[in-house]
């Protein structure tokens, strides 16, 4: 029922680990890191946690991921659990913290994911990983790299509707204009669309520049209820709207290439928080490969379908812009340590709601959204984000 | 152990053996529903338009054409190295379902989309695997 978690659950305690490359640093260490920043920026202890969510790691995984976590802090909640949806994992895993608060099954819940992609995983181990996306019989046989499956929607959008390769990589230099605000993040020198260009060709239409980066790192939010979201140190920022969309597990099942779920986790997000794209100061949105925030700005509504390439090419996007994109810096410049990668856009909105993102803190920041996918734009989740807890 | 890299092979399953069995033959097996008609890839026990069980193996035209594709620069393991570049495509069959596979016979470059298909067979050596690919219909 739409309105059901609109305004009932808030996050008050929000912090990122180190990010980029962070080598000496096990993949627990990034999350219990996350887990006890996250925590101090709630001036809350341990104790006070009934609910602890996270996703699983590929460099040091467990069988039950959100189990091994708390007993390394020896915690004992009442909800836990370790969500498995790819890149959506993070806010797939947010509404169910949500729900989960909402139901009453428990009353301060951490969300904490982290890996060590980069320093982590043996090389034989990273390829391995490559190796095993695709469906095991009717895709990996065929030998796609990930770029390559992402390659396959950029074509097709290109096909459709005209998109260029400027125009996708105008994405990745509008992503490092917001990065070069953002001291932690991974990668800050500036880039042109020449330079993504003249990167190297990985898949064709999909340059190196054109690909999010491989990091390590965690983050951490901390969750409760909005009737005891005043009790703590930081301006509360309240959960307005959230809604999922799940199209498929694999490319070559996709109904369509060039719109995805996210049409439906938007609007189902959007009904929930009784807004619509116009409402909406920021968004941060999954950038894994450039192609994909076109489709994203389009099937969110901030553009028509087809328009989103030169949508980002006039610059509305970047710094200033009408909408900005990705203030942190994106998957393709802050950092990507994988399915956690989401997790950095919901802290730096939180960071923009509060007004305590610093140099970059945008001048208007009641509402944000934040959105994930997972897979190969498989599964979908959209959040939004105010500082009100209601309209 | 070493030796030459391997390919991602597929395994095949009680679902599956017919589709790997009909490649081994030089044969691509889709599913067509007996309820009502459709065909689909890949296979499963119920049909996915009618929710209909009587699904029957029918040997496909092996026609298509590129409903998109790219041109793999780096290979994803060492096993496809030498195989760079290649394309890695999504073949629309003349039946309605779409496959992922390889367009093969010519140059990378001369692959575009909407290019009509038609499917080969590839058989691996030592193991026992056929796998279909695709290339410019003659």
């Amino acid at each position: 029922m739409p309105g059901t978690l609109r305004g009932r659950a808030a996050i008050v305690g929000a912090a990122d680990t180190q990010v980029g490359v962070v080598p000496g640093v096990s993949a627990t260490q990034l999350c219990v890191e996350a887990i006890l920043r996250a925590l101090a920026d709630a001036g809350i202890d341990k104790s006070a946690v009934d609910g602890l969510v996270t996703c699983n790691s590929m460099a040091e995984p467990y069988l039950y991921h959100a189990e091994a976590m708390a007993e390394y802090l020896q915690i004992f909640p009442s909800y836990c659990v370790s969500v498995g949806a790819g890149g959506g994992t993070t806010f797939t895993a947010l509404h169910q913290a949500a729900s989960a608060i909402a139901s009453g099954i428990c009353h301060t819940v951490v969300i904490a994911m982290a890996d060590s992609l980069r320093s982590g995983l043996s090389r034989e181990r990273a390829l391995a990983v490559q190796s095993s996306t695709g469906h095991p019989q009717f895709e990996a046989p065929y030998g796609a790299p990930v770029p390559g499956y992402y390659a396959l929607i950029a074509r097709a959008h290109m096909h459709e509707f005209g998109t260029t390769p400027e125009q996708l990589a105008a994405v990745a230099v509008s992503t490092r204009q917001h990065a070069a605000r953002n001291p932690a993040a991974q990668m800050r020198t500036p880039i042109t669309i020449e330079d993504v260009l003249n990167s190297r060709l990985i898949a064709d239409p999909l340059h190196l520049l054109d690909c999010s980066l491989v990091s390590d790192g965690g983050a951490a939010v901390v969750v409760t209820s909005a009737e005891r979201a005043a009790d703590f140190p930081h301006r509360p920022v309240y959960l307005r709207g959230v809604g999922e969309g799940h199209g498929h597990e694999h490319i070559s099942q996709a109904r369509s290439l060039t719109s995805s779920a996210a049409a439906d986790s938007g609007r189902r997000a959007y009904e929930m928080a009784g807004v619509g794209p116009r409402d909406i100061d920021f968004a941060q949105l999954y950038d894994c490969f450039t192609p994909v925030v076109l489709i994203e700005l389009e099937d969110l509504g901030f553009c028509a379908k087809g328009e989103g390439g030169p949508f980002v090419a006039s610059g509305c996007t970047g710094p200033g812009g009408s909408l900005p994109v990705n203030t942190h810096g994106g998957l393709l410049s802050h950092c990507h340590p994988g399915n956690p990668g989401s997790m950095f856009a919901l802290t730096e909105a939180v960071l923009q709601l509060r007004g305590q993102a610093g140099e970059r803190q945008l001048l208007k920041a009641e509402l944000g959204l934040v959105h994930a996918q997972g897979g190969i734009m498989s599964s979908h989740s959209t959040v939004i984000l105010g500082r009100e807890r209601d309209s | 152990m070493s030796g030459p890299p391997t390919r991602n092979l597929p395994v095949s399953t009680a679902e599956t053996a017919e589709y790997w069995a009909g490649c081994r033959r030089h044969e691509l097996l889709i599913q067509r529903c007996a309820s009502c008609g459709k065909h689909q890839f890949y296979p499963r026990m119920l049909c996915t338009v009618c929710s209909a069980r009587t699904l029957q193996w029918v040997r496909a035209s092996g026609r298509g054409t590129v409903r998109s594709f790219t041109i793999v620069r780096r290979a994803v393991s060492e096993a496809y190295a030498a195989d760079v570049p290649y394309v890695v495509a999504l073949i629309r069959l003349t039946e309605g379902p779409t496959m992922m596979s390889n367009v093969v016979g010519c140059r990378a470059e001369e692959v575009s989309m909407g290019m009509p298909v038609e499917v080969v067979f590839e058989d691996w050596p030592g193991v026992d695997v056929t796998v279909p690919k695709f290339q410019r219909s003659r």
